[in-house]
């Protein structure tokens, strides 16, 4: 059920733009869901980040992962221990673009022996990492490839994109290594979630249910690319300018129902994006654990609500232990 | 005692990682012996005013909660959704990737995958998807949304009380979420409605009306520290002083309780007491800020702040320009990052200077309070103890990074130049389990009481095989921690998993190999033992 729903959900979103490209809902599957995904990406994005960021961080939690900052003579570790704000910087900007925690990744074993207790070993494990960084840096230079649906002329830089990704090249249309990396890392998320027994356990209908989306999304664009469900890439350009100039064309060409499948999976993945797990993506730049300053003795930390507590006092103590305190010749206050 | 019947280590080590197959969002709790703590005394919980003290056990069906329980508890999750970010996004951002799942040392020694740091936080995940999210109020379980039921709350106890707060899995997860941050804000939405344990609370209750845990009174204070300063006479022929609530002490003094009463951390104590003879320190022992432990931590927030607060409140009756804090985790977890905050600014101090080598400890610059690993680590940089390492001979010694000074302050260094320059046998235990990785010796944040035995042998199982790899590799024989609880439950760790292994805290081999001025010929250790008994080497 957990796997099987948001499957169904996804071929469900599938098959109702297909419908619609069939009946030839055009302006409502080309503009009028685009554009309302987006508008509710961008209030979503504000409202998530806004909600996190109107929060106070009342104390300095930061998990130390080097030698703290002490005396001259100690190395202590910029990056992995900061005490000051550049060295948060390189340390959110290691955890964003490298994933540097998750390249901590080990595996524990329990290694049998006879007549005695197991003994545990650790082993490397950089899969999680190296599938988390192939899955995220392929998506970003597809999406930043589709930028060429939306600018006359295509960009230079976009144009070194292309040829980097376009590296492989077999023939004609060029190959886009990016989509199928995508693609591939995608599966490998979702099957190691399939057949982890742990990881299983702990998944959720919305985890699988972004997978799906976006193996949908990358299934699509990849047809449409490189198959016999090519695309009218020039009806799709006219389009998207249309849509960036709020001057949606009005009669479009029929585009195809692929496309109309493809465009209404990546509206979803972008309004579902702010309020589900995806705002990690946001939500990775404001953990108080890796981004606050190291050096909590150095520098105060205001925590804005801190109130008044009732204590047990020196005076309290001393009326009660007096006598003893006396007897025992310890010094007190009131004789 | 309890009666836990404890299966042979052989046994316990047969961990088996296959879940359940019907999952885990229909809460059951088994409280089986040996997995769960005492509940807390009514009497402690009134001595601090927290609510709704009771007797009561986990094993009774009905918990004699209040009648509006669950409103107490959402209301108070309502309220520290909005003064914790740290709450709200670790609440929001898990994507569930599973990486820090066999970080947790409880889940690797029990293979429950609720010990699962991801699951344990789904536990309270869930219920906040339920009340306090949309897609939570409109798809329910869909989404893996709980409804906040009697049940869940036993399996908030169960498991949030088989939780360290040893920040392990935080160092591991792509985006810091910190299981120990919600153990804590947990705990403390438990508390709204009296459910705590005893071997929190009475620490809790001692501790805010005697000053330490243990409950010492300052005149049995005085007499502990007379009787230590009796055995270090016997040992070295120096009478060291004991100065107690001395006004016009330049430094206040202030450890973990727990080195006053129990073995081994009283040898810890002596070489607290030697070094700070040796040194020339003008210091003193407060009988009132007599804890720097702080069991607040497992409590509340406002908890860690109504017992830390003696610290600063006596460094000002005293009239001290410093402080100088001594071994212990979760002590220097509050002291690193919470005390400034809560109780500062401590502008009445000054910022710490050694007078002996005249180090200025700029990093301590606005809390006023530094480690005396620190503190001895200078010393020794700047050659002002004469140590002999030979009389540590007898041991090989590893060292056991405690996990609030590894996780929650960086101190790796300091504790392992000192161990250097006082043994002449220091071996590493592997890399996965030692510094910001180092394992939980499974009984911090409370749970190292004896009803909790079987959950603390399967917690302390991943740092007991780390020992045992060093005890077979070196012939390491003595682990060496700077930590109260630790020297206290590593102990029975050890008579468990690695027998032949002692423990000790860092100053107590300091204290063994610190020659003093104008000592007699040191005969015995601090443990009153000959040198370097069973050693083939011999003192130079």
């Amino acid at each position: 059920m957990t796997v099987v729903a948001p499957l169904l959900g996804v071929l469900a979103l599938a098959a109702v733009s297909a419908v619609g490209a069939w009946i030839g809902l055009t302006t409502l599957f080309c503009v009028v869901i685009p554009y309302a995904a987006i508008l509710v990406f961008l209030v979503g994005v504000i409202w998530r980040v806004l909600s996190w960021a109107r929060r106070p961080t009342p104390f300095n939690i930061t998990t130390t992962c080097g030698q703290q900052y002490s005396l001259p003579w100690i190395q202590s570790s910029t990056l992995e221990n900061p005490h000051t704000r550049l060295g948060v910087v390189g340390r959110v900007l290691l955890e964003v673009l490298l994933f540097r925690s998750l390249f901590r990744n080990v595996k524990h074993e329990f290694v049998s022996r006879e007549n005695a207790a197991p003994r545990l070993a650790y082993k490397a494990s950089p899969w999680l990492w190296l599938g988390a960084l192939a899955f995220h840096y392929s998506f970003l230079v597809v999406f930043v490839r589709h930028y060429r649906f939306f600018s006359e002329p295509t960009p230079r830089v976009l144009q070194i994109v292309e040829m980097l990704d376009g590296f492989f090249q077999i023939g004609s249309p060029t190959i886009f290594v990016s989509g199928f990396v995508l693609l591939a890392a995608a599966a490998f998320l979702l099957l190691r979630r399939l057949l982890l027994p742990q990881v299983r356990y702990i998944s959720l209908t919305t985890d699988y249910f972004p997978l799906f989306l976006v193996i949908g999304i990358a299934l699509t664009g990849v047809l449409m690319r490189y198959t016999a469900f090519r695309t009218d890439t020039a009806a799709v350009k006219n389009l998207c300018i249309g849509l960036m100039q709020f001057k949606p064309p009005a009669a479009t060409e029929p585009i195809g129902a692929i496309f109309f499948v493809h465009l209404t999976l990546v509206s979803c993945l972008f309004a579902y994006l702010p309020y589900s797990k995806l705002s990690h993506m946001m939500g990775v730049w404001l953990s108080p654990t890796r981004n606050l300053i190291g050096a909590s003795r150095m520098r105060r930390h205001i925590n804005p609500w801190n109130y008044p507590v009732a204590v047990h006092t020196y005076e309290e103590y001393e009326d009660e232990w007096r006598d003893k305190m006396k007897a025992a010749g310890i010094p007190v206050d009131k004789e | 005692m309890p009666d836990i019947q404890l299966p042979p280590p052989e046994e316990l080590a047969k961990v088996s990682f296959q879940p359940r197959p019907q999952g885990w969002m229909d809460p059951q709790v088994e409280f089986r012996p040996g997995t769960w703590s005492y509940a807390g005394k009514p009497k402690a919980l009134e001595t601090v005013g927290m609510p709704n003290p009771r007797e009561w056990s986990p094993t009774d069906a009905d918990w004699k909660l209040p009648a509006n329980w669950k409103e107490v508890i959402l209301q108070g999750l309502r309220e520290r959704l909005d003064k914790y970010r740290s709450l709200k996004v670790f609440l929001d951002i898990c994507v569930r990737c599973g990486a820090c799942a066999d970080k947790c040392h409880f889940f690797i020694g029990s293979g429950d995958p609720k010990n699962m740091p991801v699951l344990r936080a789904e536990l309270l995940r869930s219920v906040y998807r339920n009340d306090f999210t949309l897609a939570g109020k409109l798809l329910g379980q869909m989404v893996g949304a709980r409804e906040l039921t009697m049940d869940v709350v036993k399996e908030w106890f169960y498991y949030f009380y088989q939780c360290t707060e040893c920040r392990r899995c935080s160092v591991f997860c792509p985006y810091g979420i910190d299981q120990a941050e919600l153990t804590m804000l947990g705990r403390e939405l438990l508390n709204l409605v009296g459910i705590n344990i005893n071997w929190v609370m009475e620490p809790v209750a001692k501790c805010y009306m005697t000053g330490n845990h243990m409950g010492i009174p300052p005149h049995a204070l005085k007499d502990n520290l007379e009787f230590f300063a009796d055995d270090i006479e016997n040992i070295t022929g120096i009478r060291v002083d004991i100065p107690i609530n001395k006004k016009g002490a330049d430094v206040l003094f202030v450890i973990p309780s727990g080195d006053v009463m129990a073995d081994p951390g009283i040898y810890t104590l002596m070489g607290y007491m030697m070094v700070l003879h040796e040194s020339g320190l003008n210091y003193t022992w407060s009988t009132y800020a007599s804890e720097g432990g702080n069991f607040g931590l497992f409590t509340s927030h406002e908890m860690i702040k109504r017992l830390n607060a003696k610290i600063y409140a006596e460094a000002r009756r005293l009239g001290v320009k410093w402080i100088l804090g001594g071994e212990c985790g979760h002590m220097w977890r509050v002291l690193h990052q919470y005390m400034d905050t809560l109780n500062g600014p401590a502008d009445f101090l000054e910022v710490p200077v050694s007078p002996i080598t005249g180090t200025r400890f700029e990093h301590a610059r606005s809390t006023k309070m530094i480690h005396i690993a620190e503190f001895t680590a200078d010393l020794i940089y700047h050659g002002k103890l004469k140590l002999d390492p030979s009389r540590n001979n007898a041991y090989k010694v590893t060292f056991h990074d405690s996990c609030n000074p590894a996780r929650s302050m960086g101190l790796f260094e300091e504790p392992r130049y000192i161990l250097r320059n006082v043994c002449n046998h220091f071996y590493e235990m592997p890399e996965n389990t030692i510094r910001e990785q180092t394992f939980c010796c499974g009984g911090g944040a409370g749970l190292g009481n004896d009803e909790n035995m079987e959950m603390r042998m399967r917690g302390g199982l991943p740092r007991g095989n780390a020992v045992r790899f060093v005890h077979e590799r070196y012939g390491v024989n003595l682990l060496t921690a700077m930590c109260a609880i630790d020297r206290a439950v590593l102990t029975t760790l050890m008579e468990y998993w690695v027998p032949e292994v002692k423990v000790s805290g860092l100053h107590e081999l300091v204290g063994n190999a610190l020659v003093m001025t104008g000592e007699k010929e040191r005969e015995l250790n601090l443990r009153s033992e000959p040198l370097n008994e069973g050693g083939e080497e011999t003192s130079d």
